[in-house]
């Protein structure tokens, strides 16, 4: 065997920690995939990269990236990351978590963050439930779903993500599934491109928790599923985008802008006050 | 009485809150404790349990919701782990100045970092001065019972403060037991309806949770002190009549074969069923060793303890959770309190074992007592030994 690695993505993966603990059929694998190649394509030195992850299935994303990666506690990792972001500005900061993580009991840091515009690219695993702990309703869970807290079905609205990310000031936002791996590639490139608080919504399969109580069928149906009710629609209006349960839905790119990061506005503020005197921070080396 | 049948004690515990006819559960997903309120979810949905069931965002709003529930009159229950608990640390307090009554049963398990779901104390001892009412089951049915309990003691007007139950995640949590599940009709008579003592009320207005000026902020504090040490009464009353009922007896301090003892153990949680059998096979060979077990932790059985211990030579004190760069652990810390200045006080020597899921084998008891039996033999009593260390207390890890 030569020493070439067998497959590109490899190289971002740590493989000694394989086989990952995913269920066949999950999504959350293919998303790293996506996420791989889109580093490449994105040209982001490793050593420029971090990965900070909640906790949940999708957390364990950032145990088996083989760049500088952070596994925070639950819901926190959009406040680590702001840290993280603040003090190295030059480096590319990576939320990597999943909606119960980002949503539940984190849902104040991601708000806060894409008010500020922080600079971050935070990367959203939706698969409707908490999957780690056993399949409990979500603030994502759709309306009417089953979950195991919700054994006749949700009664809660859901969040439509999307539009709360553009409602606080995300200055890219999309959303993709996993049967859309290239969209999802080139969105992930994009995202890491940005300046600014970039958001991307992935839909993911959960055969195991979601699926199963729902009678979904396995990973590859709900690909399917994905395939065959979703309509690409850049630039849609988010507030048209909103998930209802097994509902036909619009993916693409919806926000796509500008405005200063929480920097900018930082360094412009404090030059206007402070004149010369200020030096701005360059970040810690 | 009921059967007793085959159940994973989480499930158990779940159905032996809906035995108590609670009326409101808040709570948020987390390892261990996932299956107790997963399962009051299900009854609740299949209309078993009149109650609302409220899937909050994180356990600060579990706890919130909580006191909210209970400031209305409900009665309430809740269940979380570790992380969790230390989520609701700064709610604690309220729920225990507010004299909130409430049940919350905590799957113990450590803290990060490492991030690790496995069974230790450091998220009780934590929590220990919150001015919450915290007790100890060593195995299902007493945590079971504990529930039923905890409902009564927390409601009685002569305490009307919040309760933890304590319980080993995984190793208690996730054990399929056999036990006996008292049924609906049981358990009301033992735990009448609910009479709040103090509620929001429309027609009657009261303000919960002002400030406390440094003028009334010691007092405030003193009342604290007396509830929590004042519910020492009606809890062992609580016990006696739990006991007379049901036929199954609870103690604030448990002991096992302690009677002419010269070493005690010191343990709490599910450790203390191995330790009985340690000690059954000590007596075998003619040691004499017994155990002490803390059942009741808040409010802190000090005469129960004094009494206990009492002409031993020696305690093998057995803590899950220390401090770092502190003296040792917490239980040590306070038995030494209690016992400092006593005439004939036992010597004590300390260790902390079992962090973070690892087991604590008859081989360890086996050390533990040989140090200890050093000890009244001359040699100096250690500091506190963290044991099970790779590479040893002060070695290279
Ligand atoms: S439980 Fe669901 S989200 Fe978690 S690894 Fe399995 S399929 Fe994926």
């Amino acid at each position: 065997m030569s020493d070439a690695p067998r497959n590109p993505v490899e190289k971002l993966l740590r493989t000694e920690r394989m086989p990952h603990i995913w269920c066949p059929g999950c999504g959350i694998g293919t998303s790293v995939n996506c996420f791989a190649r889109a580093i490449e394509q994105a040209d982001i030195p490793y050593d420029k990269l971090h990965v900070v992850s909640g906790i949940g299935c999708s957390g364990r994303v950032a145990g088996y990236v083989n760049v500088d990666s952070f596994h925070t506690t639950h819901g926190r990792a959009i406040a680590f990351a702001t840290g993280l972001s603040l003090s190295r500005p030059s480096a590319k900061v990576v939320v990597y978590s999943g909606d119960g993580d980002l949503f539940a009991i984190g849902g104040n840091h991601f708000i806060h963050a894409a008010r500020r515009n922080i600079d971050m690219t935070v990367i959203c695993i939706n698969n409707f439930t908490y999957g780690m702990t056993g399949g409990q309703v979500t603030p994502t869970t759709p309306l009417t779903a089953k979950a195991s807290t919700s054994p006749y079905g949700n009664f809660e609205d859901s969040f439509n993500l999307p539009n709360l990310a553009e409602a606080c000031g995300a200055v890219y936002v999309a959303r993709w599934t996993i049967y859309h791996v290239r969209q999802l590639t080139r969105a992930m490139t994009k995202a890491l491109s940005t300046k600014g608080f970039s958001f991307l919504e992935v839909l993911a399969p959960c055969p195991t928790l979601y699926q199963r109580r729902n009678k979904l069928g396995d990973g590859v149906a709900m690909v399917q599923f994905f395939k065959d009710h979703s309509t690409i629609k850049n630039g849609a209006s988010t507030s048209e985008v909103g998930l209802g349960f097994q509902s036909d839905m619009i993916v693409g790119e919806f926000v796509d802008r500008q405005r200063p990061t929480f920097m900018d506005n930082y360094n412009a503020r404090m030059k206007e006050v402070l004149g010369d005197s200020f030096v701005p921070f360059e970040g810690i080396k | 009485m009921a059967q007793r049948k085959g159940m994973e004690v989480s499930i158990a515990i779940a159905e032996a809150a809906s035995a108590c006819d609670v009326d409101c559960i808040a709570a948020y997903p987390i390892t261990p404790q996932t299956h107790v309120v997963e399962h009051l979810a299900e009854i609740v949905a299949e209309g078993e349990l009149d109650a609302e069931f409220i899937p909050v965002e994180s356990e600060h709003a579990a706890l919130s919701a909580c006191i909210g529930c209970a400031a209305a009159g409900a009665r309430t229950f809740t269940a979380t782990s570790s992380q969790g608990l230390a989520l609701m640390h700064e709610v604690l307090f309220i729920a225990s100045a507010l004299r909130m009554p409430m049940v919350m049963v905590v799957a113990n398990r450590a803290l990060s970092g490492p991030i690790n779901i496995w069974n230790d104390h450091s998220d009780v001892m934590t929590e220990r001065d919150v001015g919450w009412l915290q007790v100890f089951a060593e195995n299902g049915q007493e945590a079971v019972d504990l529930v039923i309990l905890a409902h009564k003691i927390s409601e009685d007007h002569r305490v009307l403060l919040p309760i933890m139950v304590h319980f080993d995640g995984f190793i208690v949590s996730h054990m399929i037991e056999p036990l006996s599940l008292p049924d609906r009709d049981e358990v009301k008579k033992f735990l009448p309806n609910f009479v709040p003592a103090m509620r929001l009320d429309i027609d009657n207005p009261i303000s919960m949770g002002p400030v406390g000026m440094p003028t009334v902020y010691t007092e405030a504090k003193m009342v604290a002190e007396a509830a929590v040490r004042g519910s020492y009464g009606p809890i062992v009353e609580t016990f006696k009549g739990f006991g007379d009922m049901f036929g199954r007896h609870y103690r604030p301090v448990e002991t096992y074969r302690s009677e002419d003892a010269e070493i005690m153990m010191v343990t709490m949680g599910s450790i203390s069923e191995t330790a009985m059998t340690w000690v059954d096979a000590q007596r075998e060979r003619g040691e004499k060793v017994g155990l002490v077990r803390f059942r009741l932790w808040r409010p802190l059985p000090i005469e129960d303890f004094k009494n206990a211990v009492r002409g031993a030579k020696a305690l093998t004190v057995i803590d899950r959770h220390f401090s770092p760069g502190g003296p040792g652990g917490p239980v040590s810390a306070e038995i030494k309190q209690v016992l400092y200045g006593t005439a004939d006080a036992p010597q004590i020597v300390e260790f902390v074992a079992g962090l973070g899921g690892r087991d604590i084998n008859m081989e360890d008891f086996d050390q533990m007592y040989g140090k200890t039996k050093a000890v009244l033999a001359g040699a100096p009593v250690p500091p506190f030994e963290l044991i099970q260390v790779r590479g040893g207390h002060h070695g290279e890890i």
